[in-house]
């Protein structure tokens, strides 16, 4: 059996993701981030550009300062990494933590 | 954002007297309203208030620490209490410990983005054991304030 390079590839996975629910990453959302973050095989790392956090910390996601239309970078590494990036950039874009969005954007 | 932005250094209480998590949302909640910063009107009702939000997700994040709050007209801007149990009190914590040290922050609705900078603030020092223990050795309201004031002056420590 060959470790391909595939194999390789997947076990890191980044994406941009902006903030888009009026009140930004405050607490609920960032207790759903983590929950969410928990249950992948990886590590996750989650950077507002100054700041680089543990994705599966609570503490250290509520130091973000995530407010509404801040990116943030998130980057996770091992085996199920490409499917948390994914399931997260759906939290916060699609789902946007089952908030709504600022005024005049709904 | 500051500690001396939001901290009501009238409002610290080195020995909180409840031994319950809601008993000690209501003593944070008087602090403020005796410092001046809360109309007294408004006393049982934002206390019911955070009690409320707790009730809903815990805000013990653990290791010993719970910040209670909630959004409420009557602050222009975020506006916070601490306080300190040396018995400990059952927050209903992430990590199912007592919880020693207790920050009570009141927001402006309309300003979700102030209280994000509070937030950043507090556990940018809190996620710190060094900070989380002195701050549990705060035995008067000046202690508070210096300890308060120091991190403020060094971000970094």
């Amino acid at each position: 059996m060959q470790a391909g390079e595939e194999t390789l590839e997947k076990l890191v996975g980044e994406a941009t993701v902006e903030i888009k629910n009026a009140d930004g990453l405050h607490m609920r959302p960032a207790m759903q981030f983590v929950d969410l973050a928990s249950q992948f095989d990886c590590d996750v790392t989650v950077s507002n550009g100054e700041t680089d956090v543990d994705g599966k910390s609570i503490m250290q996601m509520s130091m973000l300062a995530a407010t509404c239309g801040t990116r943030l970078k998130v980057r996770a590494q091992g085996p199920e990494a490409e499917t948390a990036v994914e399931a997260l950039r759906e939290l916060v874009e699609v789902r946007m933590f089952d908030e709504p969005p600022p005024e005049g954007q709904r | 954002m500051k500690f001396e932005d939001f901290v009501c250094f009238k409002a610290t209480i080195p020995e909180l007297q409840s031994a319950d998590r809601d008993g000690i949302i209501a003593e944070l909640v008087s602090a403020l309203v005796q410092a001046g910063k809360l109309p007294s009107a408004s006393e049982a009702e934002i206390t019911k208030a955070v009690i409320k939000r707790e009730n809903e997700a815990s805000t013990g994040m653990g290791k010993g620490v719970a910040v209670p709050h909630v959004k409420h007209p009557v602050v222009d801007d975020v506006l916070a209490a601490i306080g300190q149990s040396d018995t400990g009190i059952d927050f209903s914590s992430l990590d199912e410990q007592p919880v020693y040290s207790v920050i009570l922050l009141i927001s402006p609705p309309d300003n979700p983005d102030r209280h994000l900078r509070a937030m950043e603030n507090l556990f940018k020092h809190l996620q710190k054991e060094k900070f989380r223990k002195f701050l549990r050795q705060c035995q008067t309201p000046e202690a508070f304030e210096d300890l308060l004031k120091e991190a403020d002056d060094n971000p970094s420590w």
